[in-house]
């Protein structure tokens, strides 16, 4: 499989990431030359192999619910970009 | 000056413990070290004050006699790991000037033995590299070079900060990480040491992630024995990562100097690659006679999906990171690049702020990913890896202790010599990377140098938490090969 141009940009937009028509085809060429390297799997016999979820086999932690951190807004915030007291700033996004 | 950072930790460990030194004048001598050796580019963040510091602290308890295993030893952490108050950014433009909070459970784990940080490490953007070259810092240089020649050598990567500085003596020790191979790849290219555990024996938590179903931390150091010793302090459960193991942490470096006498040590065919270097070959089989020499047995063993594993790995990592690095949005830490609308103040950060290596595999990652592909890609590479895994297991099955390979396709390359062609920087972790898709330890150990004068290394691979065999066998190639130490030039 390959990508063509308009699929790049899908993607970029899809992986929020602004891209310029001029950085298309040369991104085009390099996904489309990673998406080569990886066909070869396409020759791998997976009928009836299931696919590995979890590296080692163990039981999925769980820890009693109760408050085990907290009342660190300051530094929760700390190193935001555009805050306002406990709260962090973006664009507006409601009219 | 000289002798303080050319000792091991061993040795250093002695020599506190006997009050030869203190921990101030060993970090001194390393702080002037790192200084003498900006050239390097290995550290990104240097701590002195910090270091002193702590390296004061712990004088204080050593005179009490309540040292710790790592008392007093001054180590490079790799900008991956959060160290609280201390600038960490995975050497990305994205972090910007982001300072955690709190500390990663590993180097937490560190100071806790009284070990002396002397600060962050350089490496490739977010892990993702085999050179160190995609660092917003700039590439890190090799300490060694070739015979005869002065041209930049890359110490490999992601892990080059901190394979450079431990080869170079800027430090006695490093922590690294590896996902692909970045612990193994460049202690390879520096003649270290490098490990990397078994998936779930250290703790995650508080290191920038990458890929979460392969990342696992490790360190670096220049012996057998000072990576046991380093080992010890950085692994144990950590309730904070899910998949951290409950498992006690062994005494590693009991395992130093153990008997190897009776081991069977798999050779796998699939790891003899068309037109790989004679010298590599070489270096291959002279190790399978070191072990054989110390007693061990060697038999040919069969990995048959080996081929399979960077291709897969190249859909698994990608995907993952996409997932993972989702969480730079320009909102809540690092960089903002304004735009008319959330969305767009979103796309213009990620795009100024991802290097280029980063935004190709987190559009790959989002691609395998999206609806439509999800099966032909992920999925599959994902059954893949249940294979590749299997190899393993039916090899260790037939009793096979540890397995032998090389550790890279070649020695360390040239400053922009590789990297035009994506694919051809990933082929340098061709013989790592089966480790991390089947969640397996794996320990590189300097066995010999190319015509060249290169320093080349070995592989070998053990059970899940095996560790100690590993240190083992190590122990034996090292004893065999010697130690390497480039000459400085810096």
């Amino acid at each position: 499989m390959s990508v063509d141009a308009t699929t790049v940009r899908r993607i970029a937009h899809l992986a929020r990431i602004a891209v310029t028509e001029a950085e298309v085809p040369h991104l085009q060429g390099e996904l489309n030359a990673m998406l080569a390297f990886v066909e070869q799997l396409s020759e791998v016999n997976v009928d009836g192999i299931e696919p590995m979820t979890s590296v080692r086999p163990m039981e999925m932690k769980k820890r009693a619910d109760v408050v085990s951190d907290g009342e660190i807004a300051d530094d929760v915030v700390r190193n935001a970009p555009e805050r306002q007291d406990h709260f962090f700033l973006v664009p507006k996004v409601v009219e | 000056m000289t002798d303080l950072t050319s000792m091991t930790i061993a040795e250093a460990r002695n020599g506190l413990a006997k009050k030869s030194f203190t921990s101030l004048e060993l970090t001194d001598a390393h702080l002037a070290a790192i200084e003498a050796a900006r050239s390097l580019n290995a550290f990104v963040l240097e701590t002195p004050d910090r270091a002193r510091a702590m390296a004061r602290a712990i004088d204080a308890k050593i005179a009490k006699g309540e040292g710790g295993p790592l008392a007093g030893i001054p180590l490079g952490i790799k900008d991956l790991f959060a160290t609280k108050d201390v600038r960490t950014t995975a050497c990305s433009k994205i972090l910007g000037d982001f300072v955690p909070p709190y500390e990663s459970t590993v180097t937490s784990q560190l100071w806790r033995d009284g070990a002396v940080m002397l600060g962050k490490l350089n490496n490739d953007e977010f892990a993702m590299g085999s050179s160190n070259e995609t660092s917003c810092f700039g590439p890190v240089v090799n300490p060694w070079r070739r015979e005869g020649s002065n041209t930049t050598l890359v110490p490999g990567g992601s892990s080059g900060g901190s394979a450079s500085a431990v080869a170079a003596l800027l430090c006695m020790g490093a922590t690294a990480t590896d996902t692909g191979g970045s612990i193994r790849q460049p202690a390879a290219f520096t003649a270290t040491v490098g490990v990397k555990p078994t998936y779930g024996r250290c703790s995650r938590w508080g290191i920038v992630a990458f890929a979460s179903s392969l990342d696992q931390a490790g360190p670096i150091a220049r012996t057998v024995r000072d990576s046991a010793i380093l080992m010890r302090s950085m692994a144990g459960h950590d309730p904070k990562d899910t998949t951290s193991v409950n498992r006690a942490v062994p005494d590693y470096e009991a395992a130093i100097g153990k008997s190897v006498k009776g081991m069977k040590i798999g050779i796998p065919r699939e790891y003899r690659l068309d037109g790989m270097p004679a010298e590599i070959e070489k270096l291959w089989s002279e190790g399978g006679a070191w072990l054989k020499a110390a007693g061990a047995e060697l038999v040919e063993v069969s990995l048959p999906h080996t081929k399979y594993a960077l291709p897969a790995y190249y859909i698994v990592a990608p995907a993952e990171a996409s997932s993972n690095l989702a969480r730079y949005d320009g909102v809540r830490y690092g960089l903002r690049v304004p735009g008319r609308s959330i969305g767009e103040m979103y796309e213009n950060t990620r795009a100024e702020g991802f290097g280029a290596e980063v935004r190709r595999r987190v559009m790959i990652g989002t691609y395998v990913l999206s609806a439509g592909y999800y099966d032909a890609y992920y999925l599959r590479a994902q059954k893949v890896r249940t294979l590749i895994k299997k190899d393993f297991e039916d090899c260790f099955a037939k009793g096979v202790d540890a397995i032998l390979t090389p550790a890279t396709p070649s020695a360390a390359f040239g400053v922009g010599e590789k990297g035009a062609d994506p694919v051809e920087m990933y082929l340098n972790d061709i013989f790592t990377v089966t480790v991390n898709m089947a969640g397996l330890p794996g320990i590189a150990v300097p066995a010999g140098k190319d015509a060249q004068g290169l320093p080349l290394g070995l592989q070998l691979i053990g059970r899940p938490f095996d560790e100690e065999t590993l240190f083992s066998l190590g122990e034996v190639v090292e004893q065999a090969a010697g130690r390497f130490t480039p000459p400085r030039w810096w």
